[in-house]
């Protein structure tokens, strides 16, 4: 272990530590906020993977986020008693199917069009899940209770918001090393290569449009997994969040916190949350604080293409 | 086979009609806004996130001066120079710091005006949506329906702009500079051509077009600060369908998919219909991801 793993581990450590113990300090209504920055946080960092890592620019992980949430109520409200890993597994059933889809046609192009057809893409999700009232309730979306956090035979016990947090902490910290890992491996290597220079990944032999589908499928699996977060944590499924609104704030979150690093993402998110929450506490909830916030977002286009993250680092090195 | 005819017999022939004049109608005005989009495009290399947006904008604006003056035609020209000014703005202070960066900065630098605008509109004119009233009130007969004048009056007026905007680029002295950018930046460079000012004169050009074809979408529907995304996302799929950066196919295009919708909508409701410019998509995704409306390339 070299000088630079262990500081890094032993601020991974701190930082989840502080995690662990914030629901015993903070009050009821901020331990909330910061599990949701956590699950947001989630989704940010699947989309960074993309962004980040292979290159392409999703303005689609609303239809991946959604079919998550989706999945996770179908299962709740159709299995008696209701099961929690039955319904992580039916959320990210969903995105995965959801992510094969919008990998196998948007994967055929390149750069702009990728951005362009993943926001077609997840439109069509949308009116899907809009218009089939049926099954996804339409306008009203899918309401249900949060099942028992349940480990049989071990543990059994009702989801509180500590425990929940906990849940989430646990899941978003598992993600996070599990997403490092994967874009340190080879396979990893061979997505940053794409991202470099993909024709030269091609002539080396690399059978790139594969390698973009699965970075597509993990993204989305991700993605769905902060999905069936929310869900539990919220107790809904509507479809306001399968609509692009989602995918947007995605990219800021991502734009914000710094491209690339996994972390940056998860910051951002943080970011603009607070800064969100302080907006609408100071001038009232009908202020447009995506205004300020946008404004931000190109400036920090055009002079800090790093994000926050990037920006801190440089400075830390200096 | 009995009842597939029995459901080609069971097709009334006059709404079909109907339906056809319509398609033509709303393809013209989304073939003037995927126009603005095609040339910001083809010529920048920029995806305008904001286009939607500034088709908004130029509703907005239309009824603002409609309001003051009761004039609509002066409400377009007002709303199309102001749109075009602040088009020109938003392309120097944004997108020109970005030239010779990844292409990707400017669609997320458009997405960011996009966001500041539509919430803009949101706080300035509120959540409820406006109207615009037509300027043409008269009406022809056409089967059982009284078909308003306004509506061919509007396929006139796109065409004619369109027209009018592909003389421009073919005859006039920008119209070659453009021409010449597109084709050989460094070189028009060189050539004495202020290709940044090209640039800006582009957007400004495409901002008009989006917000002429707001106004005059106006009086169809509903104007409200959400309805750029439906516009954009219609643009994107038709530059996508007619073949990047080429104005006939996106022209083409345009008029395709507005009557497929058309037509769908005869047998579902029309937030469905929308599925239908969808499949087209991602059939041409699947078997020309070149673009339908391109010849091959040999």
């Amino acid at each position: 272990m070299t000088r630079h793993d262990k500081i890094y581990w032993a601020g991974f450590g701190v930082v989840l530590a502080v995690l662990i113990i914030a629901p015993f300090v903070l009050p009821i209504f901020w331990a909330k906020f910061l599990t949701e920055i956590l699950i947001w946080g989630l989704l940010a960092m699947s989309s960074d993977l993309l962004i980040g890592y292979t290159g392409m620019i999703s303005f689609g992980h609303s239809a991946f986020f959604g079919l998550g949430m989706y999945g996770a109520a179908g299962a709740l409200l159709h299995t008696s008693p209701p099961n929690l890993w039955l319904a992580i597994l039916a959320g990210l059933a969903g995105a995965a199917g959801a992510a094969l889809f919008v990998a196998y046609f948007s994967t055929r192009l390149r750069d702009i069009y990728f951005a362009i057809t993943t926001l077609i893409f997840s439109q069509i999700f949308y009116v899907i899940i809009f218009t089939w009232t049926a099954v996804t309730g339409g306008e009203n979306g899918l309401i249900f209770t949060r099942p028992h956090f349940a480990i049989p035979p071990l543990v059994d016990v009702r989801f509180t918001p500590a425990v929940m947090h906990w849940f989430v902490v646990a899941l978003v910290a598992g993600s996070y090393l599990l997403l490092r890992r994967i874009t340190r491996s080879p396979f990893g290597m061979v997505l940053q290569s794409i991202r470099e220079n993909e024709a030269r990944t091609r002539a080396i032999g690399y059978p790139v449009e594969r390698y973009k589908i699965v970075s597509v499928m993990l993204s989305g699996l991700f993605a769905g997994l902060a999905g069936v977060l929310y869900a539990v944590q919220n107790e809904f499924a509507a479809p306001d969040f399968v609509f692009f609104v989602t995918s947007g704030d995605t990219i800021i979150f991502n734009v914000i916190g710094g491209i690339g690093t996994l972390v940056g993402p998860i910051v951002g998110a943080g970011f603009f949350q607070l800064l969100r929450e302080m907006l609408s506490r100071i001038f009232g909830d009908q202020f447009p604080y995506l205004i300020p916030l946008g404004v931000a977002f190109i400036v920090m286009i055009i002079f800090l293409p790093q994000g926050l993250l990037g920006f801190a680092r440089r400075w830390l090195n200096r | 086979m009995e009842a597939v005819a029995q459901f080609f017999q069971n097709i009334p022939v006059d709404l079909l009609l109907i339906q056809t004049v319509n398609g033509i109608v709303t393809g013209m005005i989304l073939a003037l806004v995927a126009s603005g989009l095609t040339l910001i495009f083809g010529i920048m290399d920029v995806v305008n996130f904001a286009h939607g947006e500034l088709f908004m904008l130029g509703a907005y604006l239309g009824v603002v001066v409609l309001a003051t003056t009761g004039n609509f035609w002066l409400a377009l020209v007002v709303a199309t120079l102001v749109v075009a000014i602040l088009g020109g703005a938003m392309q120097i202070l944004t997108l020109r710091p970005l030239i010779g960066r990844d292409p990707l900065n400017t669609i997320l630098a458009t997405f960011g005006l996009s966001l500041i605008l539509q919430n803009f509109a949101l706080w300035e004119f509120g959540p409820v949506s406006r109207k615009l009233s037509e300027p043409i009130t008269s009406h022809f007969n056409l089967f059982y329906l009284q078909y308003p004048w306004y509506r061919i009056v509007i396929a006139g007026l796109s065409a004619a702009m369109i027209g009018g905007f592909w003389l421009f680029l073919k005859y006039s002295k920008f119209g070659v500079w453009i021409r010449a950018t597109t084709q050989d930046r460094v070189m028009a460079q060189a050539m004495g051509i202020p290709v940044p000012w090209v640039y800006t004169g582009v957007f400004a050009l495409g901002a008009a077009m989006a917000a002429a074809s707001g106004v005059l979408f106006g009086p169809l529907g509903s104007i409200n600060h959400t309805m750029g995304l439906d516009w954009v996302l219609k643009a994107f799929i038709v530059v996508v369908v007619g073949g990047m950066g080429n104005l006939g196919g996106s022209i083409a295009a345009a008029i395709f998919i507005s009557l497929l919708e058309a037509y769908a909508s005869i047998w579902v409701s029309p937030s469905q219909a929308v599925i239908v410019s969808f499949v087209v998509l991602i059939l041409t995704l699947l078997f020309r991801p070149t673009g339908l409306f391109v010849p091959t390339p040999k």
